[in-house]
Parts: structure tokens; sequence; C-alpha cells
């Protein structure tokens, strides 16, 4: 089912990306060829092979259950808000939750995922920052 | 005498203290990186180019890193087999049949040290094997035109499912989604803007960096959440005495054969393309288990079924490195990913590398003798200490690996959309593994896709808008018969050999648990 599903994906991805291919403002520059071509063609790979998850699918991997997905989405809106906020509050703060929150859901006790957290940011921090002197972003505090 | 001459000119490139201290870190690193069970070669490579390129290193330098990375994360493969019987990447799994035997008759050390030196027989040999082939691949290659390279980016695509895909249908599949990421950005011939919506950051199109850190490296952290608390999240804690470290001379001796034969046949699956280092080490491990398993010991802890397949895939990761550095066309997939560092230096592999980039090409040989010989050094007594890493539970470790991924694109780029988009490649390369998609494709696809179309189109506007020009020579002919066979053939083949590489590897894991 699940390479059915991929299939199905597919398929309307390469539609959408060669009718998007056709649609491409050519210039007056343009050569033999064009802009379009390859895409279609590349549209045309995918889409064979879309076809082929449809028609004939592997047999489904094991998905994790609901709570793990949330557990795995969630996590990336974690880091989706790391990314956001990193810019914002510096990388010292940003980093110190971002992987006390990692450490802590790969089965840390909470306690010790602040520490782990607080360590893994300052210890980056300390080598990429003060060693090798790369620009890391700074915050309203100055690290 | 030239070669000789040429290769001098590398050792004075590659024997800067920089340079030697890039090697000394890179092996250093690659070797954990290999250790850790989950974290391979390409992973490796993937989470330290962002750092390479933040340091503001030059071409050479960064390429000497990233390399003793590679071929340190090959050494490092062998540590989990043996100690743990994981194997800490996939081309390691054939050296878990004789090592954890060995290991769990006392024997570890000697079979760790044991593996680091077949390690380096294979590594060693290769790399004479890029210094001597290599060149002559250029020369073929400078007959090639537009036609012939598209033919030839095609072939790469076709093979590099190879035998580690488990259908072909999802490589294909795999390489368009790269080839279609790649279409994103301005058209470089005409100047108008393709699958952009209006959005200026995709303007410049995707960064490969961005594409393959995500995939990689923070695809890997899913699944270590995916899998906290299940049998597979094991502690990775070795249970036995390492025992005595340096082997006896004997011992080598007694291995030597073995070591020779399959650095030879290890080295060919490495140069092929898309075989790679698992089938190398595969089939290095049949060839001697047929050759000279009289008494039945393969599989028990006889120690030439442990350095056969380290000498073998060690062999290959050097061959592989052949068609990347002489056609520009890489081998396997942690090739595809060191590509990738030498299209971001702005330096184009391929037979113009050759005379464009000579201190490049020699540098990165050299330092691949120099690092070879430190990671002798470094594996024989320091075993210990690699095994120790095996010590850090995964739960501190995959943050870590995921900060430092932010940290190198962040650093690169400065720019929060890269993240976002990189946690967006981290999510879609969770999905494809689970759907069993190869990522390398993908890869490949983001990388050479630009490339790629330009043949294309020049090959076609040279012949005035004729389509059949792209077959309109021998070679190109030859390229596209290869590029159909590969592509064919691991359907009727590879499952027959995937069938028996995993047979063999659970037989060989049912006689001992």
């Amino acid at each position: 089912m699940s390479d059915r599903i991929l299939g199905g994906i597919g398929l309307a991805l390469s539609i959408f990306f060669a009718w998007q291919a056709s649609i491409i403002q050519e210039s007056f520059l343009t050569d033999a060829v064009g802009p379009k071509m390859f895409p279609y063609i590349i549209a045309a790979v995918t889409g064979l092979s879309s076809l082929y998850f449809l028609l004939k699918p592997d047999i489904d991997p094991h998905w994790p259950s609901a709570g793990r997905l949330a557990e795995i989405g969630f996590a990336a809106l974690v880091l989706i808000a790391y990314a956001e906020l990193l810019p914002v509050v510096g990388f010292v703060i940003s980093t110190a939750i971002a992987a006390a929150y990692l450490t802590w859901r790969l089965g840390s006790r909470p306690i010790e995922s602040v520490i782990i957290g607080v360590a893994t940011s300052v210890g980056i921090y300390v080598i990429f920052r003060l060693v090798l002197g790369l620009s890391l972003a700074r915050g309203p505090l100055g690290f | 005498m030239e070669l000789l001459s040429s290769l001098a000119d590398g050792f004075a490139v590659a024997l800067t203290w920089q340079n030697i201290g890039l090697a000394l870190l890179g092996c250093f690193l690659g070797t954990i990186m290999g250790a850790l069970p989950g974290l391979g070669p390409s992973n490796g490579v993937a989470i330290l180019i962002p750092l390479a390129f933040t340091l503001g290193l030059g071409a050479t330098p960064s390429l000497i890193l990233l390399t003793s990375v590679y071929y340190g994360a090959m050494y490092g493969g062998r540590i989990s087999s043996i100690l743990l019987n994981i194997p800490g990447d996939e081309p390691a799994m054939m050296t878990c049949l004789d090592g954890y035997p060995m290991a769990q008759q006392g024997r570890a050390g000697e079979a760790l040290a044991l593996s680091g030196v077949a390690s380096f027989v294979g590594a060693f040999f290769a790399t004479w094997g890029l210094v001597l082939l290599a060149p002559q691949l250029v020369k073929v290659a400078l007959l090639f035109g537009p036609a012939e390279y598209f033919a030839l980016f095609t072939l790469a695509f076709a093979t590099l499912g190879g035998i580690s895909s488990t259908n072909q249908a999802k490589s294909a599949f795999a390489a368009g989604l790269g080839l279609a990421l790649a279409m994103i950005g301005v058209d470089t011939q005409t100047g108008v803007p393709r699958f952009t919506f209006g959005e200026v950051h995709l303007y410049d199109g995707i960064d490969f960096l961005v594409a393959i850190v995500g995939l990689f490296a923070l695809s890997e952290v899913f699944i270590f959440l995916e899998h906290r608390g299940t049998e597979q999240d094991i502690s990775t804690k070795p249970k036995m005495e390492i025992g005595r470290i340096i082997p006896s001379w004997k011992l080598i001796r007694h291995c030597t054969p073995t070591m020779l034969r399959t650095t030879g046949l290890g080295f060919i699956a490495g140069v092929l393309p898309g075989a790679g280092a698992s089938l190398g080490s595969f089939i290095s491990y049949s060839m001697e288990k047929r050759l000279v398993d009289r008494e039945d010991t393969f599989g028990k802890g006889d120690p030439r079924g442990v350095a056969a397949p380290e000498a073998g895939n060690n062999a290959a990761a050097g061959g592989a490195l052949v068609p990347m550095l002489a056609l520009g066309v890489p081998g396997s997939g942690t090739t595809a990913v060191l590509l990738a560092v030498l299209l971001a230096l702005n330096i184009t592999p391929g037979p113009l590398l050759f005379s464009q980039n000579p201190d490049v090409v020699w540098g990165l040989i050299a330092a691949l003798f120099i690092g070879n010989i430190m990671l002798l050094a470094m594996n024989i007594p320091m075993v210990g200490l690699f095994t120790r890493v095996l010590l850090v539970p995964p739960r501190i470790l995959m943050p870590i690996v995921a900060m430092i991924s932010f940290v190198g694109i962040y650093g690169i780029s400065g720019s929060s959309f890269d993240l976002l988009v990189m946690v967006g490649f981290g999510i879609l390369g969770w999905v494809l593994r689970k759907l069993d998609v190869p990522l390398v494709p993908v890869i490949l696809g983001t990388l050479l896709g630009n490339e790629m179309e330009v043949n294309f189109r020049r090959a076609v506007n040279i012949a005035n808008g004729d389509y059949t020009t792209l077959i309109g020579s021998p070679l190109a002919i030859c390229l596209w018969a290869i590029a159909i066979a590969g592509f064919v053939l691991p359907i009727l083949l590879g499952g027959l050999l995937r069938g028996r590489m995993r047979m063999a590897r659970d037989e060989e894991g049912a006689v001992q648990d």
C-alpha cells in the first residue's frame, strides 16, 4: 500500500512538474533544445517509475505507531523552530534547548538531558567559535 | 616516469604541516564515524563537508580532510563488526562473519589488528591502482564529446542503483527526483527562472550540501528517534576483553595471499560503476571461502575470513575514486558525496582535472598514501581508544551529530532558510529510507543535473536539433549499451546476489547464536 501511495504522489508530482515545465517563459535567447525539454524527460522518468510502483508495489515497510510518528514530527518541528530562533536568540541558547530536547526524546532523563544539552552547546561553541573562529549566530547576549 | 614525478609533486603539496594535521584529524574522526553503527562513510563525509567549507580551507586541504574521513570510515566500519556483530557500515557486513567469532574466542585484539593490516593492504595497493589507472582512463575520456558525456551520466545513474537497491524502478525514481531538484533555479543557458514559484531564495537553486546533510545526517537522527526503546536500540557496549593487540608475523604471513588476491578483486569491484565496497567485500569473502576454506573454518573465526572482506572493501573504496577523478562519475555513494565537494570548490572532476588542477589530484593521491600509513599506525595501538567510542550511547551522540550539521550549514550560508530546507530534506530522507528508495541517486541527480542538461543541450544544438546525435558515435553507443545492461542486469542478477549476501550473513549468524 505504501508503494501505491508513493506511486500516486510521484505521478501527481510528475504531472505537476511537466505542467510547470510547459509554462516556463522562454527568453528570446533560447537554443534549439530550450529550457523545457530536459524537465520533460525527467517528468517521464519519474512518471513511469511511479506507474510501476502503482502496478507492482513492494511489500509494506514497518511504519512506526502513531505515537512514534508524532515523536518524529515533533522533533522536526523543534528543529524548524531551532532554525527560526537561531538568528534571534543566538547560538548557545537555541542549541542548548534543541540538543536537550533531542537527548531527552532519545531516552535520557530530564535533568541529564538539560546538562547534556548545555554541554553540547557550550562544547560546540568553544570548539567552533573560540578555537576555530567560525562565525555562529550571535544572540542579544553576544553569544 | 612522468607519473612518479607527478606523484612527487603531489607529496610536496600533501606534506605541509597543515595538510598532515588535517589528514590526521580526518583519519581519526573517520575511524570513529565508521566504528559507530549507523554512521557510515557517506554520513561522516556529509557531516564534515560544511565544516571544511566554513573553516575556509582551500580545495586541496578540504579534499585531504574529507578523503581521510572516507578512508578512515572504511577502516572503522570493522570495529563494531568484530566487537558487537553489528557492522558499522554496509561494506563491513561480511567482516562480522569471522570477526565476531574470533572476538568470542578471546581474539578480538588479534582480529582488530589483522583487519587493520588487511585494510591497509587493500587501500594501499588500490591507491597505487588509482595512480596507474586514472591517467589512462583520462586519455579515453578526452575522446568524449557532449553526447558521450550525456551517455556517461546516464550510465552513472543506470548503474548506481546496482545490486544495493532492491528495486530498479526506485533507483530510477530517486534519480528523477534528484534531477528534478537540480532543475530548480535560473537556467544557466538562457537565464530564465525554472520551478522557483517566484521565491527569490530558490533562484540560486537548491544547494546540494544542504540536501546531502539533510538526507544523510538528519534522517539518521529521525531513524534513531523511531527506534528508541526497541530491540534495534540495544546497548553498544562491547562485552569482551580486547586481548592481544599486536598480530603475530605468522598470522599476517598466513593471511597475506588472501589479502593480495582480495585486494585485486575489491579494486575491480570499486572501479566498476555501481558495484562499490559492499560488493567488493562480498565477492572477496566468497572467493576466499571457495579457494582456501578446506577445513570448513570460515564463519567460525578464521582469520582469513576477516582479512578477505576488509582488504576487499578498502580496495574497492580506492577503486571507486578512479572513475570519480578521471570521468567525474562517482562509483559509489561516498564518492558521490566527495564529488559534491569538488563541485562546490569550483573544481570540475573529469579528464581536464588532471591537466588543469594537477596539484589537487596528485596532492589528494599523495594524501591518500599518507592517510593510509597514519591509519595503520593509529589503528593498531589505538584500537582500545576507538572501541571506547562505542560506549557513548546514541542518545548523546545523535543530538551532537544534528547540531554539528546545523552549525556547518549555517556557517556557510548564514541563512535560516537553508536550515529549514535541510530539515525538509531530513524528513524526505527518512520517508525515502522507509520506502527503500535509495538516497544516493537523489544526491547524484541534484549534483549532476545541471551538468547533464548542459551536455544534452550542447550535443543536440551542435547537431542543429537532431536528437539522433546522442547515439551518433560508436563510443556513445557503447556507453548506452553499458548503461542499459547496468540497469537491466541487476533486475536479473541482483535478487540472486542480494539473497546470497543476506543468506551468508544469516546462516553464519545462526551458527553462533
